[in-house]
């Protein structure tokens, strides 16, 4: 049994940023389901925010408005401390972004160029073309390399083990060989992204099944925030692939199919490039009244930009539209839905990326800090990756040198790792039962059926019961064949589990909170109410059902206002 | 169209079957179904146990690259509509051990990625206002960042196929990539490594990798870029030894 100081899960950009930030003097290790280039970071396309003041229109712009905005944008359930430190780290984080490798694009006189996005003061996203997230990955890949960290590339982790609020280490199948290995660690960082594909609508890759954040719930691990999922407004209608927020950002207008631009009877300042929350709803709202086009989509026009621009700053937007929709913006109108996109929830911790748990911390998608409150900013979760997943590498490798450790991990890891063989053995034994991807198509319907962009007691109780059902069938699951090495049906089946799990905590956290804010619309109470509920959601896992309490929303420079964009 | 339609999938388990061999399944693809969800569809309702690998589903992660009737690209670019034939061959990428059915051994292609010091080397510290490089200079490297390192390109080439040592051309790209970059450093002794038939020299120049690249990135513009840059500082060098 091999035993590491440092066990990072996940390879996008936060489980990058932390390997490269962790002490390399100690034993740290990679571990990732996918190459870590295949990780959903490289998705990302509009840009990463940072207060730079490059554009000819930011001047003015200081971290501290970029604080304000993210705080605002968040509908005031974000930490304030905690939005401060991200935007404060922004600006330096981007200069060695630079020097590192991040082939951004430019302005003249060589500086880093920087685009409006939603929910901004002012023109602050720094890009490189819409590919940002592909190029930010594979710089802190390429550095990664270059520091000679470990990798251990297609493990899919099935367990953290916890003792007496310890953290004792994982418990991993590894793909290529088939074996279970039980890995004690000193310290574990969660950097396992979002839960997008509990949705059947949702720009996330397919591997964003969500279960490293309901193995840290299994595992005693509060999850915080959970109600509030974000919708992109603008992703391809049929795939659902992400157009991004950078499109409106360089000049795109939302059309209906009366020609109009809507987003004037909900923003009329900010039109196009009010926060996300606003502009999903807004859309939804459209075709919900018959002013879309077949019931399902409206126009996203890039036609005002051109060609020029479009295949200088969108050239990847151009690459889909043609490749998945068969037209060139260039000439023709996106037809674009909301979509699943970002979860502002999730593991509990704090700014430091540490968890209730001793020696497990999380960051990136997975975790909630929290810095984006009730919706978060476009541009703000590359960064908030990035500035957390280092952040939890040096409070990790601190504790690693500092933490005092229980007598015998290991024991407690092959207890762990022998119940996973045993429950597999048994899986693979029956030869009948339910068909795990048909049970995970059952929970994508139920959770966009009814936990949607909008929301009401009736349905969320309506999902709950759908969620227990769904429990009781997963319990009949079953291995078909004799699939033992790349076996992605025990991946799905493993994390499906955990998805439930997740699933159950969006809905009971939904259907608890009795007001709107951010991207938590209810129908049946449509008001934001801060007397009651400016407060973060904890919930903890218990046999009988996650059991709620709730903890105050740090406030200190802005109090609450009406958000009005 | 919307017909069903054959799949014939190339099935191999090392550990088990002595050889590979072709499984037939029939399967309706929905309207507009890519290759990569008609496999997922196969595999969740007829065979578990068929394996590839996938992930971002929009050509972006480069993870399911495979050989689709007789065309190397991403199975999730490719709608199976646009083929044009109820008859769809799905193989693995070529010039790759196979572990299990669509699933390569990636490791002679990460190995070769790693050879070349696949990073940037610029000098000193972060600046303190970060790199002043203009757009233009920058417009040489922006071709290769799409590369998705999909592996496409190396299975394709002739070279790789007859010759392990070979790094393969999104290797070469991916350093010409670098040494473009106006913020590296590199010394001319990295580049001597290239400097070879296993590197910069070993290039049949077929352009088997520009046609097959679903990024776009023609990865032999960088293996010619890096010949010119190796001859050109060669040139320099002798005159420098004879002022």
């Amino acid at each position: 049994m091999i035993s590491h100081d440092l066990l990072i899960v996940g390879g996008g950009l936060a489980g990058l940023a932390a390997a490269m930030s962790a002490d390399p003097k100690l034993k740290v290790a990679v571990i990732s389901k996918v190459h870590p280039l295949r990780s959903h970071s490289v998705a990302a396309q509009g840009g990463i925010n940072a207060a730079l003041g490059n554009h000819p229109n930011g001047k003015d712009d200081a971290w501290e408005k970029h604080a304000f905005d993210t705080i605002k944008g968040s509908d005031y359930l974000a930490d304030q401390d905690a939005a401060e430190l991200l935007c404060q780290k922004a600006v330096p984080l981007m200069y060695e972004l630079d020097h590192w490798g991040v082939p951004f694009s430019r302005f003249p006189g060589g500086v880093i160029a920087q685009r409006p996005f939603g929910g901004a003061g002012f023109p602050r996203t720094c890009y490189a073309a819409d590919r940002t997230g592909q190029v930010i990955l594979h710089t802190l890949y390429e550095q990664a390399v270059r520091r000679n960290v470990t990798f251990l590339d297609e493990w899919l982790v099935a367990n953290l083990v916890v003792g007496d609020g310890k953290c004792l280490g994982l418990v991993a199948y590894e793909l290529g060989s088939g074996k279970i290995h039980p890995l004690p660690a000193k310290a574990v960082i969660f950097a396992t992204g979002g839960y997008g594909r509990v949705y059947l609508r949702s720009s996330n890759a397919y591997i964003n099944l969500g279960g490293g954040i309901g193995m840290a719930y299994r595992a005693g691990v509060p999850l915080k925030d959970m109600e509030f999922v974000q919708f992109h407004p603008t992703t391809l209608y049929g795939k659902n692939i992400l157009i991004t927020e950078g499109a409106r950002g360089e000049g795109g207008y939302l059309i209906n199919n009366e020609g109009r631009r809507f987003m004037e009877d909900y923003a009329p300042k900010a039109m196009e490039l009010a926060p996300r929350d606003i502009v999903a709803r807004a859309i939804q709202r459209e075709i919900d009244k018959g002013n879309g086009f077949e019931n399902q989509y409206v126009h996203l026009d890039l036609r005002p930009l051109g060609r020029e621009k479009i295949e200088k700053r969108l050239p990847a937007i151009q690459e889909i539209c043609l490749r998945f929709a068969s037209l060139d913006p260039v000439d023709t109108p996106i037809p674009i839905q909301p979509a699943q996109h970002y979860s502002m929830g999730g593991i509990d911790v704090d700014k430091y990326g540490a968890s209730p748990i001793e020696g497990f911390y999380a960051a990136g998608e997975c975790a909630c800090v929290s810095v984006h409150g009730a919706n978060r900013l476009g541009g703000n979760s590359l960064l908030e990756a990035v500035v957390f997943g280092k952040i939890a590498g040096e409070a990790a490798s601190a504790f690693v040198k500092t933490g005092s450790f229980p007598d015998k991990p290991q024991k407690g890891v092959a207890e762990e790792a022998q119940r996973f063989f045993s429950k597999v053995k048994s899986l693979r034994e029956r030869d009948t039962g339910e068909n795990v991807f048909k049970l995970l198509d059952k929970l994508k319907l139920l959770m966009s059926d009814k936990v949607g962009i909008f929301r009401k007691g009736k349905d969320l109780q309506e999902a709950l019961e759908g969620v227990t059902e769904l429990k009781e069938e997963s319990k009949r699951a079953f291995i078909f064949g004799s699939c033992d090495r790349y076996c992605q049906e025990l991946v799905v089946l493993t994390e499906f589990d955990y998805m439930l799990d997740v699933a159950e905590a969006i809905i009971v956290a939904a259907l608890a909170r009795e007001e709107t804010r951010g991207s938590h619309y209810r129908t049946d109470f449509p008001v934001r109410d801060d007397n009651n509920w400016l407060k973060h959601t904890l919930l903890t896992w218990t046999e009988k059902g996650p059991e709620i309490t709730y903890r105050p929303v740090k406030v200190d420079k802005y109090q609450p206002q009406e958000r009005k964009y | 169209m919307n017909m069903h339609s054959t799949f014939r999938i190339l099935r191999f388990d090392p550990k088990k079957d002595k050889k590979p061999y072709f499984q037939e399944y029939r399967h309706q693809p929905k309207p507009k179904d890519s290759i990569l969800e008609a496999l997922k569809d196969i595999r969740n309702e007829q065979d578990p146990s068929l394996a590839f690998r996938y992930s971002c589903r929009e050509a972006v992660c480069g993870s399911c690259g495979m050989v689709i009737n007789g065309q190397i690209d991403l199975a999730c670019r490719i709608q199976v509509e646009s083929l044009q034939s109820d008859l769809i061959v799905v193989e693995p990428l070529p010039n790759l051990e196979i572990q299990k059915d669509l699933f390569v051994d990636m490791e002679p292609f990460w190995a070769a990625y790693r050879e070349i010091q696949p990073y940037l080397q610029p000098e000193g510290d972060v600046p303190e206002k970060g790199h002043r490089v203009e757009e233009k200079k920058m417009e040489k490297v922006f071709q290769y960042i799409t590369c998705v390192l999909c592996a496409c390109c190396y299975s394709s080439c002739p070279v790789a196929s007859r010759d392990g040592r070979y790094l393969g051309p999104a290797a070469l790209a991916k350093l010409f990539r670098f040494i473009s970059d106006p913020r590296d450093s590199r010394p001319y002794a990295a580049l001597k490594k290239v400097d070879s038939p296993a590197g910069a020299w070993g290039c049949d120049t077929v352009f088997r990798c520009n046609v097959v690249c679903p990024k776009s990135v023609r990865p032999a513009d960088g293996i010619e870029g890096l010949r010119r840059k190796l001859v050109a500082e060669k040139t320099k060098r002798i005159f420098k030894r004879k002022p």
